[in-house]
């Protein structure tokens, strides 16, 4: 078995690697449509976890290992969700203490980058 | 492949004990390269998750307005501003540089040596031009005065995040072109000839993880 290594046909690779164009194309889409708020986020991360287990999946051959080691990689990341979780909550009070308390500013907006305002901006450099 | 067989009628949580409690090599079929470079990648996946975390708490927290990606990364291509063009060619040049490594895996594994050098070279030169475009990138954003510690259109954060999380997948780019191109020098150096040519595919795990980090970046970062 150890002499076998991973083979699979061609076809598999050729279709993966056409759908993760079409799923590329699609969240640029996302941003070039300009659409906001839950459809928005919701596209990002569809297409994002797509993206991410076809990789995984196929260009990586996880698919086809033994579950020793797909446990034994995948399982470990469950940690990081965590994580992430504990640091969401964590960040919202951060961010109603500042707000709340104070008195920062809720929703300010940002200046347009350089490229876009094409005047001199009177603020001093920082170089 | 008897003990696949076999394998496939005891359920997989069963297989895995078993996998992993049998005193001997625990990836069975798996060559110990490949196991490492699979270790590797699981704790580069943490260090890549802890700055996109670093960054979350950022963009939550923040007070100071945050740059709109789209506007900030547009190019205006014949007088038209399109968003996020640059990092969508990014995008696709790593994706299209991914077709080409899982190729010459494929190639390997059929022995086809220079195949696998001219996908493998071709692989890095898609890889290079990425790091390039990065550059021209970054060299846009320090002359619109963007510092890892300011940063003109609000929040100094979005300066350093950029700077770091950019810099540090770029490094991995940058390190997975050298790699490549070593490989495949000793591929068709005949270095591997005793070998199955699992090494091939052990260079593409290394390239595929950094085309899939960027796939949370440009998600996380870029759409967001």
């Amino acid at each position: 078995m150890a002499t076998e290594g991973q083979q699979h046909p061609i076809k598999i690779y050729f279709l993966i690697w056409l759908l993760l164009f079409v799923f590329s194309f699609f969240s640029y889409l996302v941003d070039y449509l300009d659409l906001q708020g839950n459809l928005r986020w919701f596209l990002i991360v569809v297409f994002m976890l797509l993206k991410a287990g076809f990789i995984v999946a196929i260009f990586m051959h996880m698919k086809w290992e033994r579950f020793a080691l797909i446990f034994g990689i995948l399982l470990p990341p469950i940690a990081l969700v965590v994580l992430m979780f504990l640091m969401a909550i964590e960040s919202n009070y951060a961010w109603n203490t500042r707000v709340w308390y104070m008195g920062e500013d809720m929703a300010p907006k940002p200046k347009p980058p350089e490229h876009l305002h094409h005047g001199e901006s009177e603020e001093e450099t920082h170089y | 492949m008897t003990d696949t067989t076999l394998s496939t009628q005891e359920s997989i949580f069963t297989s895995t004990a078993r996998d992993w409690s049998s005193d001997m090599s625990t990836f069975k079929g798996v060559p110990w390269g490949k196991a490492m470079m699979w270790i590797f990648l699981l704790s580069d996946t943490f260090i890549f998750t802890c700055f996109l975390v670093g960054y979350m708490v950022m963009r939550m927290t923040v007070t100071e307005p945050w740059p709109v990606a789209s506007e900030v990364f547009a190019l205006t291509v014949w007088g038209v501003s399109v968003p996020l063009l640059l990092i969508a060619i990014m995008t696709f040049i790593l994706i299209t540089s991914s077709g080409t490594m899982a190729m010459a895996v494929n190639m390997g594994y059929q022995r086809r040596k220079w195949a696998v050098f001219w996908l493998m070279v071709a692989t890095a030169a898609l890889g290079a031009s990425f790091v390039g475009m990065q550059c021209f990138e970054w060299t846009k954003l320090i002359l619109e005065r963007v510092r890892p510690w300011y940063n003109p259109m609000g929040a100094p954060q979005f300066g350093s995040i950029f700077f770091m999380v950019t810099g540090f997948h770029g490094l991995h780019v940058s390190v997975g072109v050298a790699y490549l191109l070593i490989v495949a020098t000793r591929v068709v150096r005949g270095k591997y000839d005793h070998t199955n040519f699992e090494i091939v595919e052990i260079t593409g795990l290394y390239w595929h993880f950094v085309d899939l980090v960027w796939v949370f970046i440009f998600a996380f970062f870029y759409l967001w």
